[in-house]
């Protein structure tokens, strides 16, 4: 492009000029962006960790609440109950979920409503399902605010989850493998179990432990299914209510006793904790995997890892690390 | 058997939202006839005199003087989701741009796990930051800068008493912190597969960065972004916690930008516990027509998004670059 004085050259160089301002601005408009979307992130962290390390004392993982000060044990405890359960429940489920529509039924219109279904069902607010969860089984049931009405609620938020990433491990199964089963004489029901999700299992694995992450950060629906108290979780399924971290964060934070508020801020600081651990964990899974897949080298392995495009990768709320595992 | 037990796990979330429709359905039925049309076009939830005698209005047992009128809810929802999807379309789509384009391939690694802790922090947390450090940041150092702006429409939104910091603007924000994961995310994959090829072709014409982008990016991830926004939306729509912490929770609309409001999910939450003392068990079942509504907004949104990202997804936006 012709730069220099002539009859069109000056109009080029105040073109040219205007052009390189607005690129100029555009690079500084997206590194504004990406400032602002650090920034919160690092805001958060810091303003929970501040809180929460400037009135620390151990005997807070060790106390129970009591209404008026202690600890969060018995909240930690529930947490960690609700955790386990979430994923026995969800995992099984979801893996259930996942399989028959990845591998055991014949794709027809049957399998895209109830692949369908559960793309809405994770689309649905969880105070929605917390309040048919109370309607339908605290309150219809007469189970009261107990364990299993909790764990069901939670359960059937995240089990989209785990059978969207149960189906697209199965379908990153590289088709060699099932050749070869097929070559050696293996059933289809064996190539699925001793093959196909073997190999599967760190995609599984990582949409079990996503599951986790969402249900620890869920207050709404355990709010009216699982209820508070002050003791640690019993046997009960039902019947007995359970207390959970969110609760803690949730409703102490302004009362009026300081020592309270600082069980608010305590509980917020061990949510970030667990739910950065769980998505280390998540990193971790996939990295370990990767030391073993077949087309590691020339970048293949990268791709094989990622997940389908658009379709997965908006697969909304938390799952959004899964797009980039 | 392995079929019969993995049929069953697959018909568990066709059978979840089945559930929920009936429950909710045969929950809200009196309060449905009994509000009619009103629930969506009032502006007062009142849930009348409790402690007086109940009585019966075309069937159905209520308080004196209860009138159930979601409007001030609804709006609040679309309001708040609106100024979230606004503000986190930009911000989202300018880091991811950055994030594919020119930062090294480690910071970007960095830069997803920020997103990642961002996505997976609980709402509660990010509320209680809301209610703390964000919302009063806003009203102290923010707003009353903003108040300044001139007075012409559409910035004369910006004028009015600034508040507190709990309020229409301040749960936008929040919300659009809470969806810019979302967004950032899915077109920082998208913007990963637009092939080399045209990019280098743009760059051999002598466009800009900025012009490349517009003509060459923009055409390729248009379609998944828009639906990455949609599915955004649904987030902010349901969002319960934060809000119920950050808005408010006054059961009217906003008197301007800055005005505490509510949300449906919001009011659901905290009104759920003090509904239990109406004796008629009216308050509860207007609860459910509430969450009905929500229920049909968010899986029409969640509908449209999906829609709108398969069809992205199986095919190119152009039919040029299918020979490369």
């Amino acid at each position: 492009m012709p730069d220099g004085p002539g009859p069109s050259g000056g109009a080029t160089l105040v073109v040219a000029r205007r052009r390189r301002i607005a690129d100029r601005l555009w690079w500084a408009a997206c590194v504004v962006s990406l400032l602002l979307v650090v920034a919160p992130v690092v805001w958060v962290v810091a303003g929970v960790v501040q809180r929460a390390v400037s009135g620390w004392h151990w005997s807070v993982l060790t106390t129970i609440s009591t209404g008026v000060g202690g600890g969060l044990a018995n909240a930690i405890a529930g947490t960690f109950v609700l955790l386990a359960g979430v994923g026995v429940l969800a995992g099984l489920v979801g893996l259930g979920c996942g399989v028959y529509l990845a591998e055991i039924a014949r794709p027809s219109w049957r399998t895209t409503v109830l692949r369908s279904a559960s793309e809405v069902l994770s689309g649905v607010p969880s105070i929605v399902l917390g309040y048919v969860g109370y309607e339908g089984l605290v309150v219809g049931l007469h189970w009261g605010f107990s364990l299993l009405a909790g764990l069901i609620v939670l359960s059937v938020l995240v089990v989209p989850y785990v059978a969207k990433s149960t189906e697209i491990a199965l379908g990153q199964v590289p088709l060699g493998y099932r050749e070869g089963g097929e070559a050696l004489g293996m059933t289809r029901s064996y190539v699925l179990r001793r093959v196909a999700l073997r190999s599967a299992v760190p995609g599984i694995a990582t949409g079990v432990i996503i599951a986790l992450a969402i249900s620890v950060g869920e207050t709404a629906p355990l709010l009216y299914t699982a209820g508070w108290t002050n003791s640690y979780p019993t046997a009960h399924l039902l019947h007995a209510p359970v207390g959970y971290l969110t609760y803690a964060t949730y409703t102490f934070y302004d009362d009026p006793y300081p020592a309270v508020r600082a069980l608010s801020y305590d509980a917020a600081l061990l949510l970030v904790f667990l739910v950065v651990g769980l998505i280390a964990s998540s990193r971790l899974v996939v990295h370990l995997s990767q030391r073993y897949a077949p087309d590691r080298a020339l970048g293949a392995g990268r791709r094989s890892r990622r997940p389908l495009p658009a379709g997965a990768a908006a697969a909304g709320r938390a799952a959004e690390g899964a797009p980039s595992l | 058997m392995l079929s019969a037990v993995t049929m069953v796990s697959a018909l568990v979330p066709l059978g979840a939202l089945v559930a929920a429709v009936v429950v909710l359905l045969v929950e809200a039925f009196p309060a449905i006839r009994y509000d009619g049309w009103g629930f969506l076009t009032g502006s007062a939830w009142r849930p009348g005199n409790y402690y007086g005698a109940p009585v019966r209005t075309g069937g159905v047992l209520h308080p004196v003087g209860a009138a159930y009128g979601a409007l001030p809810l609804v709006l609040g929802t679309l309001e708040s989701s609106a100024i979230a999807v606004v503000v986190a379309f930009p911000v989202a789509v300018g880091a991811a741009v950055l994030v594919v384009e020119k930062l090294p391939s480690r910071v970007a690694g960095a830069v997803g796990f920020c997103l990642e802790v961002l996505a997976g922090i609980p709402s509660v947390v990010i509320g209680l930051w809301g209610v703390l450090s964000f919302g009063p940041w806003l009203a102290r150092d923010v707003y009353p800068v903003l108040t300044h702006l001139p007075n012409v429409p559409p910035l004369d939104i910006f004028h009015g008493p600034v508040g507190a910091g709990e309020g229409l603007l301040t749960s936008g924000l929040v919300l659009a912190v809470m969806i810019i994961p979302i967004i950032a995310a899915t077109t920082r994959d998208l913007l990963r597969q637009v092939p080399e090829a045209t990019k280098e072709g743009a760059d051999a014409l002598g466009m800009t960065h900025a012009e490349a982008f517009r003509t060459v990016q923009v055409r390729w991830v248009r379609t998944g972004v828009l639906g990455a926004l949609v599915l955004g939306l649904g987030r902010a729509l349901g969002e319960t916690i934060a809000l119920a912490l950050v808005s408010g929770t006054v059961l009217s609309s906003a008197t301007n930008i800055y005005g505490t409001m509510t949300t449906v999910a919001a009011t659901i939450v905290s009104l759920l516990d003090s509904a239990q003392t109406d004796p008629t068990g009216l308050a509860v079942r207007a609860l459910a027509e509430a969450a009905l509504v929500l229920l049909v907004i968010t899986i029409a949104v969640n509908i449209g998004a999906r829609l709108l990202v398969r069809r992205s997804a199986r095919g190119a936006a152009l039919p040029i670059g299918a020979g490369f």
